[in-house]
């Protein structure tokens, strides 16, 4: 019987239509592009934000410190139904306004925006400490050689707080990958959307949502393999 | 603290918020409001309660893991670390939908089970919740266990062992102790992440304060209002969560 239930279980998942794996891995790229999305926006908002919260004027400041402290303190379903809809009205008023029609914001595009802005303020924290870890020593340096400020930032800053902020930014990759699966709540066609389909069409539950946990396993498995080698790269040529 | 609070700007800046609170109460429709407190009330009961409970269970079967992980044989310390691997490799939403709609699934099938006294509790969605949300916390908090367990200075079991103490009492006295109080400041945190998983429930029937707010959404076909306030409400047990433990860490010892 165990037997039995193998056989139709690597039958449901197989990749041509009476099977089911084809949609889970169309899932699955979803879910990681939508994560590559969020996360480098992300990234951009909280090298921003990092700057801004160290090098900003006190307005600057204080609207970021509200800006991260929302943000962590809000659950994120409760950001995506917002920012979703926030961000919808705002864009339509804005083609209205300037005389076009309103449009449907892609759920992708959407998924990629909120989760960006999710991320942005953690990356914010991370790459604020990231950057007070690197040397005075060395800033000064720089400074006393007459680096222009972006300069500086690129050849100095960035590479330096890269080792620092690693281990950060390889936790908030993996949150990003996680955090995907809760734009199936709103219905998106991301690897948890398409496996509850899968499910709730078959009824196999258990067979769907395991593989879809060994998919997401794999990916979180692959990626931190993947950071412990950037990490390593990072930290060349730094006394052990 | 609020020493040098008020400067200039955030005068400007708190008389802004002010602006758009006051705006906001008055152009925007609060008048479903006083039908639905009821309900909210209920909602927010049990989101606390699913987070409290979860809390407590998940930290009592994390001690368990991480000193399993720490200094157990390895056919304890690697199931152990299996598990907190893999739940802290999924979504929390798969798992919660793998224990709601697989075990729920599963559970029908068996007689004697439907003909228990547990039936009428397993029945309901409540029980695949706090299940799935109480692994979840162990899982993540198993893993700073090891960490507390482990962190806990070697001086001290030595002495423990060298004063003839019993494995059971030196874990007991000494171990347990210090690698709880290591962790505890991590507590805070991981609380305030476990409030912010408690509106996934919502997803399996359970009726916590973001259910009520889609209710709301769903009844009045109002799109900001039920939103906002439901971000202050989790704004609101957010900081007194951080001030509950803030006052919980100054009643312990100080030195560290």
């Amino acid at each position: 019987m165990f037997a039995l239930a193998a056989a139709s279980s690597l039958e449901l998942l197989q990749f041509s239509p009476p099977g089911w794996g084809a949609n889970l891995l169309r899932g699955l790229v979803n879910s990681v592009l939508i994560a590559l999305g969020a996360f480098g926006l992300g990234g951009v908002i909280g090298l921003a934000g990092a700057f801004g919260k160290l090098h900003g004027g006190p307005v600057t400041r204080d609207l970021l410190a509200i800006y991260t402290t929302v943000v962590r303190a809000v659950p994120e379903l409760v950001l995506i139904l917002i920012l979703y809809y926030a961000a919808t009205d705002a864009v339509n008023r804005l083609l209205l306004g300037a005389g076009f029609d309103r449009i449907q914001i892609s759920g992708f595009a959407a998924g990629v925006l909120v989760l960006g802005v999710v991320q942005g303020a953690y990356a914010t924290e991370v790459l604020r400490g990231a950057i007070q870890s690197v040397p005075a020593g060395q800033i000064e340096a720089a400074r006393a050689m007459g680096m222009p400020p972006g300069l500086l930032a690129r050849r100095i800053t960035l590479p330096l707080m890269l080792s620092a902020a690693l281990p950060g930014l390889a936790n908030l990759w993996l949150i990003a990958t996680k955090d995907t699966a809760l734009l199936a709540v709103v219905g998106f066609g991301e690897l948890t959307q398409e496996t509850r389909q899968a499910a709730g069409t078959t009824k196999a539950y258990f067979t769907f949502f395991m593989a879809a946990g060994a998919l997401y396993l794999a990916l979180s498995l692959g990626s931190n393999a993947l950071f412990r080698r950037l990490e390593r790269f990072a930290r060349r040529g730094e006394r052990a | 603290m609020t020493r040098g609070f008020w400067m200039p700007h955030r005068i400007g800046m708190a008389a802004l918020a002010l602006a758009i609170a006051v705006w906001c109460g008055v152009s925007l429709r609060w008048d479903w409001l006083p039908e639905y407190l009821p309900l909210a009330a209920m909602g927010l009961w049990r989101t606390l309660w699913i987070m409290a409970a979860s809390v407590v269970l998940g930290m009592a079967l994390a001690v368990p893991l991480g000193l399993a992980q720490a200094a157990g044989p390895w056919w304890l310390a690697w199931p152990a670390q299996a598990f907190c691997t893999v739940i802290r490799g999924t979504p929390l939403l798969l798992q919660l939908w793998l224990l709601y709609y697989g075990l729920g699934s599963l559970f029908p099938g068996i007689p004697w089970l439907r003909q228990s006294d547990l039936w009428p509790i397993l029945r309901q969605a409540w029980p695949y919740a706090l299940l799935a949300l109480t692994l979840s916390f162990a899982g993540y908090e198993g893993e700073v266990m090891r960490g507390a367990f482990l962190g806990v200075p070697k001086g001290q079991l030595e002495a423990a062992r060298a004063m003839g103490m019993p494995r059971a009492t030196l874990l007991r006295r000494i171990w347990l102790p210090q690698a709880v109080a290591r962790a505890l400041p991590t507590l805070a945190g991981e609380t305030v992440l476990q409030l912010k998983a408690t509106p996934l429930v919502a997803t399996i029937t359970v009726v916590d304060i973001y259910a009520v707010a889609s209710k709301v959404r769903q009844d009045t076909f109002l799109t900001y209002e039920p939103l906002l306030l439901l971000a202050l409400v989790y704004m609101a047990v957010t900081g007194l969560i951080v001030l509950a433990f803030r006052a919980l860490e100054r009643r312990g010892p100080a030195r560290r």
